[in-house]
């Protein structure tokens, strides 16, 4: 399986050897995204980690800038958001893209987690890159969650004390914790202070762990829909040119998505209630997270404990972490489980209306049918994952990745594509496969 | 498959029922208005910005601050068009607060960099003298106000043709015209106005604010006003000024986005066809999907 590692790449030029002999980066960056051989039945579930790559360039990049003219302070940090909107140039544009971007990282990520849960990609031999993957994700809500009290509005104020209450909900450490994040005795100066530092901080962690995340994929391989391994070279394809045009016209087509939030829509995932200042001594009629964190709000309220309640939210995102040793079948792909499917997409509904609840108050039918689906989110995970592996019948695998593609009876490469006669030349080029491919 | 849709469908609507009975607690929707500047080809009416701009200064500014906006703004692309002669004369109007070299604050007139200086010193001052409750500052308010729109409207809101994003200018119009004798039972304390749009409890402590020929519009040719001079015209202009005020750079945003979307749906058709060319030789397009999935997609 190492073998996906290595490297076909030759340099040619004599300063190419000269550096190669001493660093061998070119030939990582060409083993990594020009000769990796991609599974050639890939849908498009799988360019969301090229889609997701671009995102944290483009929070980046919008980010530093803006912190060039935030200031994070309890008394300046609205002002300075609206000196940004108002008086820097285009500043209007940054921060309504780094606000609209973190909602389509997270748009993007779910999309990514769906395809890892419902293709069975978490499971053997890929553990330590969907764990990889698990990290990035908390990552990414532990700095969307700074971020989000940046401008200091009603809901930063309020979501930001809500939260830090939350933790120290938590036994024994949970009173430090808190003082910790608030730097004081209740959310203030201090705590925007800190948050802001963290803010910038935490994406250089997340870039750091879609390193490994990149480098423990390319160790084990693209799973694919049909969830088998490749077998041979007529399996796969070489990532450049197929995956990369194929990466490019897909991130391409979701921007078109991002910009139509940030031009037109700037504001409809945000909260109105954001933009009336911090104040202390008013609290808004109904605290709501932003939209991607309100399954697990819904989690939190579903139950009466506080401590419980906590509890489960949290074990509601680490519960993913377990998942490859929850699911005891023996066929990756969702797609030839019959019984599974099922439950699967009643689990993905169920999702969807933990985060309608979660943007409602607590009250009444709400929090009954929280409940409910608070008990389905973990039973998909306790009793669903692990026993359906054991009773279901999986229907039959194809023989290959290839089979998937020209249809049933195809067992090998022959030049013939879906019973139709082609030119052999046409076929995939042997100088486009990856010797690792070829030698298997 | 296709018995998916139709249950998340089923399962959605089952609960948007549990919804329906806290609606009525929270004030009544504000009927929604037309405005020049929503759609993506959304643009203010210069008019009727300084019209609204002529409502603020007249009735709103003698409580409610709004300091974020500056004179210059008043004459800058794609707002109210004011000249910058006319922000200039605007603006020595005003006495503006400022430290001279002794260190003693004295009086200047305003100039075009200067924010609209706050009928009140600070926010305590404006707190003491409305009740305990400082007036909202007018910057942003348009953005901070809005409505609940419930499923399944909410949806359609964020969607090309069916947008919506005017919420908070509703909501500021139908406001003003909210006013009105409280329905039989409903109990108003003394020092506020029952307002059937306001959405805590219908109460509110800002007494109706215009009234009918309260504001006198400049007169065309004819010598009639350039728009009507009611309380729903008055209402609908501030409430448009108010949208600028809080998005200055709106019709620029708009303009840009246009730019944008179109050029990235050129290049992702072009894409689109590099990548079937690509493809071709491998047999053209190659998917996974099973044939069951295909219809649920």
């Amino acid at each position: 399986m190492s073998a996906h590692a290595t490297s076909t790449y030759v340099p040619k030029s004599r300063i190419a050897k000269w550096f190669e002999s001493r660093l061998p980066l070119v030939g990582l960056v060409h083993g990594s995204f020009i000769a990796y051989p991609v599974p050639r039945n890939l849908n498009y579930f799988w360019t969301f980690g090229a889609i997701l790559s671009a995102f944290l360039g483009i929070q980046i990049v919008t980010g530093v800038w803006l912190a060039m003219h935030y200031e994070p302070s309890a008394g300046a940090a609205f002002e300075s958001v609206e000196h940004i909107m108002r008086d820097v140039n285009y500043g209007w544009l940054l921060r309504y893209a780094h606000a609209n971007g973190a909602s389509m990282f997270f748009l993007a990520v779910y999309v990514h987690i769906f395809r890892a849960l419902y293709y069975g990609s978490y499971k053997a031999p890929r553990e330590v890159l969907y764990l990889l993957g698990v990290i990035i994700y908390l990552l990414m809500m532990a700095t969307a969650f700074l971020g989000y009290t940046l401008p200091w509005g009603q809901m930063s104020f309020w979501g930001a004390t809500v939260i830090t209450n939350i933790l120290a909900a938590i036994p024994v450490v949970g009173d430090s914790i808190q003082s910790l994040l608030w730097g004081g005795y209740s959310v203030g100066n201090p705590t925007i202070n800190r948050f802001f530092s963290l803010h910038y901080l935490l994406p250089w962690m997340i870039a750091g762990v879609v390193v490994l995340h990149v480098w423990a994929l390319h160790v084990t391989g693209q799973n694919n829909p049909a969830g088998i391994p490749i077998k041979s070279s007529k399996d796969a394809v070489p990532f450049t040119p197929y995956a990369t045009v194929k990466d490019a016209f897909a991130t391409v087509a979701f921007m078109i998505i991002f910009a139509w939030f940030v031009f037109y829509q700037p504001n409809y995932l945000g909260h109105a209630d954001n933009y009336v200042p911090a104040n202390a001594s008013v609290t808004p009629a109904h605290i709501v997270p932003e939209w991607y964190f309100l399954p697990f709000y819904a989690i939190l309220r579903a139950v009466p404990d506080k401590l419980g309640g906590v509890i489960l939210m949290f074990g509601a995102v680490i519960i993913l972490a377990f998942a490859p040793w929850l699911d005891t079948s023996r066929v990756r792909s969702t797609n030839y489980r019959p019984v599974y499917k099922v439950f699967f997409w009643v689990f993905v509904v169920n999702a969807i209306l933990l985060g309608w609840l979660g943007a409602k108050p607590p009250e009444g039918g709400y929090v009954i049918v929280g409940r409910i689906c608070t008990v389905y989110y973990f039973a998909h995970f306790l009793l669903v994952m692990p026993l359906c592996g054991l009773f279901e019948t999986p229907k039959a695998l194809p023989g290959s990745i290839l089979e998937t593609v020209t249809g049933p009876g195809q067992t090998g490469w022959d030049g013939r594509q879906g019973g139709q006669p082609q030119d052999p030349d046409k076929g995939i080029p042997d100088w486009a496969m990856p010797d690792a491919v070829k030698r298997s | 498959m296709m018995r998916y849709p139709s249950l998340i469908a089923v399962g959605l609507l089952s609960v948007v029922g549990v919804g329906q009975a806290s609606a009525e607690e929270h004030g009544h929707n504000p009927p929604r208005q037309k405005w020049s500047f929503a759609g993506v080809f959304g643009k203010f009416d210069e008019a009727q910005l300084q019209r609204g701009f002529q409502v603020y200064k007249e009735v709103c500014s003698n409580c409610h601050s709004m300091k974020l906006v500056r004179f210059r703004n008043l004459a800058e692309e794609g707002g109210p068009g004011f000249s910058k002669e006319q922000v200039k004369a605007l603006a020595e109007t005003y006495q503006v607060k400022e430290e001279n070299d002794k260190g003693e604050v004295v009086d200047r007139p305003g100039r075009a960099a200067d924010g609209f200086p706050p009928m009140y010193p600070n926010e305590k001052a404006a707190a003491a003298a409305h009740g305990g409750k400082a007036p909202p500052d007018f910057s942003v308010l348009a953005k901070a106000r809005t409505y609940e729109r419930g499923f399944p409207a909410f949806v359609f809101d964020a969607l090309p043709l069916t947008g919506y994003s005017e919420q908070g200018v509703d909501y500021i119009h139908a406001l003003l015209n909210g006013y009105g004798d409280a329905p039989e039972g409903k109990e108003v304390p003394d020092g506020t106005y029952y307002n059937k749009y306001y959405p805590q409890g219908q109460v509110i402590a800002m007494p109706p604010p215009l009234s009918d020929g309260a504001v006198t519009y400049p007169k065309n040719d004819k010598g009639e006003p350039v728009a009507p001079e009611t309380t729903d015209q008055y209402a609908k202009d501030v409430a448009a000024f108010m949208a600028w005020a809080a998005e200055p750079h709106m019709m620029a945003r708009k303009a840009l986005g246009f730019q944008v979307i179109l050029f990235l749906i050129l290049l992702s058709g072009l894409l689109y066809y590099v990548k079937k060319q690509i493809w071709k030789p491998l047999g053209g397009e190659v998917h996974g999907l099973q044939p069951e999935l295909h219809k649920t997609f």
